[in-house]
């Protein structure tokens, strides 16, 4: 294994307790908009289908990428939107 | 790849962004502006993403961002919000489905490329590969199990955890066989067939109502498949991110378990609702009498209490009546009764599911509480109404150590003056056990659908 996996993997364990910390405060209440919004974050490997599509020439990496950047912006968009939708619903007396 | 330092500077801001955002989902005065954050740190990394010296294929990606934004769109607006466990169902697989791609696009690049693979790539590839087309396929059955696609009962077969795990054995050995010798195309397609058929096997098993343990379950997958897919691409932000959603996942799915007082490994390897059914407790049934009440009875018992208590279950949103339990509220309030309702976590399909259908028909937020909340005040309450629920209130999980659901948290509906349970027969619920809070001298069943039950307590109300 060399330093970069490693480096790339206390990234992954850091931002894991961070998420742990940050979501134990989410009430009950707003769990499914948790989900929808998790959905829509989860969406960020849209960043990830651009760069494998990104080359010029068109081979079957493009066009894997290409369906992976579909897949991705599904999430992104109908994520977040559908999560402002059930967020706008919830009103105070 | 490379990437310039204004680019990894706006990634963390994306990243803070999406953390922030989080953060404001501790309230739901301040969750639709954390919403909106998160959202802007994710056009953000689009942006610098489209700024990066190797993505030069902007048409492609381009038409797959408008293709793929307008089918989100479409469905976020047309999404019933009944339906938003299918929906959610559906976008963990496409989160899985993107990150597999991802992990196969990579795969055949390194493929063409003269230095070939090293240890690395090939490694996070693999393990990528596995976790997206577990998360895709996984997906598509919990799909289509909620949807009625799929037979929603446990689809059950001799030895099959052992057969899941034969399996589960050959996908490590492929992958292991694939990191030190990745130049096997067939070999990689086939560990792909063989993840994807993983995933089926492993939901196929698992009853409707287990279903909010899956959902969450494959949620978090879903997350660490997209963080997966970062160790690929040696992408920080997609680590950051995925693992934000993972962690996510893996606490609903806790907070699940513990709700449905069942362990993570029964719900996956114990195929419920088959087991269950089967053993249900029968016996004295026929001896024991229910009392029967009428809309007339309801609505004075309840025009004339000071504290009312509402539990609602899945049984409610069957029957589509949140707006007519919404409208009853208004009337007793203005009567100066004080109408609370008191939520289980498994109330609905998913986690929080049956809050977002009560603030759809228009029931503020801070009259839902959860059973932490509310439970102490039961004592205090004329009259629990239980709607379309039944094992979150049944007190045998307090004291009967042999039932199936004994342990599990229940909503002490039956410490309250009086109980109205609206039901439309005594049958069980998921459990397949009975419940003795109907027999008690204090209760009084009103046998009907829902909506109706409503419909005939609002009109006699209007008449007092």
């Amino acid at each position: 294994m060399n330093q970069d996996l490693v480096f790339l993997l206390y990234i992954f364990v850091l931002a894991m307790f961070a998420g742990y910390e940050v979501i134990t405060k989410v009430p009950p209440i707003l769990h499914t908009p948790l989900m929808s919004g998790a959905n829509a974050i989860s969406g960020v490997s849209l960043i990830g289908a651009m760069v494998v599509t990104g080359p010029q020439q068109t081979d079957l990496s493009v066009i894997l990428g290409m369906i992976a950047v579909i897949m991705a912006t599904v999430n992104v968009v109908g994520g977040f939107m559908v999560t402002d939708r059930m967020l706008a619903m919830f009103r105070k007396d | 790849m490379d990437v310039p330092i204004y680019s990894l500077v706006l990634y963390l801001v994306a990243a803070v962004l999406f953390i922030i955002g989080l953060m404001r989902l501790s309230s739901p005065a301040t969750a639709r502006t954390g919403n909106i954050m998160a959202a802007t740190g994710m056009l953000i990394a689009v942006v610098i993403t489209l700024l990066l010296s190797e993505v030069l294929n902007y048409t492609m990606i381009l038409v797959g961002i408008a293709i793929g934004g307008i089918i989100g769109g479409v469905a976020a607006r047309a999404v019933r919000m009944t339906a938003m466990p299918q929906m959610v169902g559906i976008y963990n697989g496409l989160g899985g489905g993107a990150s597999l791609l991802i992990a196969a696009a990579e795969f055949f690049r390194y493929y063409n490329l003269d230095g070939g693979f090293d240890v690395q790539n090939a490694a996070t590839i693999m393990v990528t590969v596995l976790i997206g087309a577990v998360t895709f396929s996984g997906s598509m059955i919990a799909f289509g199990k909620l949807q009625g696609f799929v037979e929603s009962k446990p689809i059950t077969y001799p030895f099959q955890n052992i057969f899941n795990l034969v399996i589960f054995l050959a996908i490590l050995a492929a992958i292991i066989y694939l990191i030190v010798a990745p130049e096997s195309i067939p070999l990689f397609i086939g560990l792909i067939v063989v993840a994807l058929v993983l995933g089926v096997l492993l939901v196929i098993p698992i009853g409707a109502a287990d279903m909010p343990v899956v959902i969450s379950l494959l949620n978090s997958y879903s997350g660490l498949a997209a963080a997966a897919a970062g160790f690929v691409l040696g992408n920080m932000f997609l680590i950051i991110s995925g693992a934000l959603v993972g962690a996510s996942g893996f606490i609903l799915t806790r907070i699940m378990c513990r709700a449905m007082n069942r362990s993570l490994t029964n719900v996956i390897f114990g195929a419920f609702g088959a087991a269950a059914a089967s053993s249900a407790v029968g016996g004295d049934e026929g001896e024991r009498v229910v009392r029967e009440t009428s809309g007339e009875e309801v609505a004075t018992l309840l025009g004339y209490s000071k504290r009312v208590i509402i539990v609602p279950g899945y049984g409610l949103a069957v029957a589509q009546a949140q707006h007519q339990v919404a409208e009853l509220a208004d009337m007793l309030e203005a009567r100066g009764v004080d109408v609370k309702y008191a939520i289980h976590p498994v109330a609905g399909r998913m986690p929080g599911h049956m809050n977002v259908l009560l603030a759809e028909a228009n029931i503020p937020y801070d009259k839902l509480y959860d059973l932490d909340e509310i439970n102490n005040e039961f004592e205090r309450a004329d009259v629990a109404v239980i709607v379309g629920a039944n094992d979150v209130v049944n007190p045998v999980a307090r004291n009967v150590q042999d039932s199936p659901i004994y342990g599990m948290p229940i909503l002490n509906a039956d410490k309250a003056q009086s109980v109205i349970v609206i039901k439309r027969s005594l049958s069980p619920g998921f459990a397949g056990i009975d419940n003795p809070l109907f027999y008690m001298d204090k209760t009084m069943m009103f046998f009907r659908d829902a909506k109706q039950a409503f419909l005939e307590i609002i009109d006699e109300v209007k008449h007092m």
